[in-house]
């Protein structure tokens, strides 16, 4: 650093009360949020744990004189990119847990060990070092473009427009690359309707829609018995209802007529005296 | 405060993140901990723009953000696509990158 570049332009030694108080709040949430991604069990708590800490590394952008970047990373980070993880963590499967048997012998604490020597290397020399060192500041910078915003895009358009540029034809290529992975090609003809149709028949499941919640059936349908509450299994299970007309009472009939009903449904078709709010939670 | 204590905590980042992607098995984690680093940078980067007077490190933590967000799109399309072959998410199924 050009020591007369920064007697000319007031150094900051230190910053201000607020700046600091911020910093260490703001730090210590943004450590443990690293540590709580690396940390968590499951997948989609470690992309919380990084949305707070991405969300404490803008406000680290805000107190430095980047509103500009701070503001980005916000909705760059934390909305899109975040998002996006997200989006793949639920198509993938949040359950889909990773395995807790080590493939190398003694790798966490390796990698543990290395962390911290990597973390102290990182560190105690750089404070070390720089601890004493004024900071130059900002503000006449960000003054003389007329702002952070403008003074960042007169740079990104004059010293920095090739870059520019060829990082647009990267988000181009981005983009396609990503449709390119992302589409499938289908192996087989589409299925007709009259295929679907049949396959539906041919496996012997309920060709009708099934009922709304709270129905004591088993479909909409008119050929397939209700059930009536308080008996059967479970709470809210009830036995199937005779279906012979002028049959006898309801509650005469047990079990076992019952049973000779479901023995002739096919298999598969119905499941039990269950009815439909309760045999989709236990039987289906 | 000085302002060289940001730097310490971008140091800290980035080591967390490297022990991360170390340590995790799962492609979606190693991801987020590689995306951690490249925060860890770029508070760096801001804060070294800060430390010197000069923009430029802003401009560049900007374009690694850019960099950053392309290189989501594709991992993560990448990620799916194994895991559509897979049926896998983890980072020891794809040890052999054939079939």
């Amino acid at each position: 650093m050009d020591p007369l570049l920064l007697a000319a332009t007031a150094p900051i030694t230190s910053t201000s009360t607020g700046e600091a108080l911020t910093f260490w709040i703001i730090a210590p949430i943004a450590v443990i949020g690293a540590l709580g991604m690396v940390l968590a069990r499951s997948a989609v708590h470690g992309a919380l744990m990084l949305v707070a800490n991405l969300f404490c590394v803008a406000v680290c952008y805000l107190l430095q004189d980047a509103p500009f970047l701070g503001f980005v990373q916000i909705v760059v980070y934390t909305g899109a990119i975040m998002v996006l993880f997200l989006f793949v963590l639920m198509l993938i499967g949040v359950d889909s847990t990773e395995s807790l048997v080590e493939t190398l012998r003694g790798q966490r604490l390796a990698a543990a060990v290395l962390g911290l020597g990597f973390a102290g290397l990182l560190v105690f020399p750089l404070g070390k070092v720089i601890k004493d060192q004024p900071a130059a500041g900002l503000e006449a910078v960000n003054q003389a473009g007329g702002g952070n915003i403008h003074s960042i895009a007169r740079l990104l358009f004059t010293d920095y427009v090739f870059a520019f540029e060829a990082v647009s034809a990267l988000l181009v290529i981005a983009a396609v690359g990503a449709m390119v992975l992302g589409h499938r090609e289908r192996t087989g003809p589409k299925p007709s309707q009259k295929e679907t149709l049949r396959k539906r028949i041919a496996d012997g499941g309920v060709l009708t829609p099934l009922p709304g919640p709270g129905v004591y059936a088993r479909a909409d349908s008119a050929d397939q018995q209700p059930a009536l509450p308080g008996a059967g299994r479970g709470l809210t299970g009830g036995a199937p209802a005779p279906l012979e007309p002028g049959g006898g009472s309801p509650a005469g009939d047990g079990a076992g007529e019952t049973g000779d009903a479901d023995g002739d449904d096919p298999p598969g078709a119905t499941d039990g005296s269950a009815p439909v709010g309760a045999g989709k939670g236990s039987g289906l | 405060m000085n302002p060289a204590n940001y730097l310490v905590l971008s140091g800290l980042l980035f080591a967390i993140g490297s022990v991360g992607v170390l340590v995790r098995r799962n492609a979606i984690v190693v991801f987020m901990c590689v995306e951690l680093m490249l925060n860890a940078v770029n508070l760096s980067l801001v804060t070294f723009s800060r430390i010197h007077g000069n923009l430029e490190g802003q401009v560049i933590a900007f374009f690694v953000m850019v960099v950053a967000a392309a290189e989501v799109v594709i991992g993560l399309a990448i990620i799916l696509t194994i895991f559509r072959t897979r049926r896998s998410a983890s980072i020891d199924d794809v040890n052999l990158l054939k079939y």
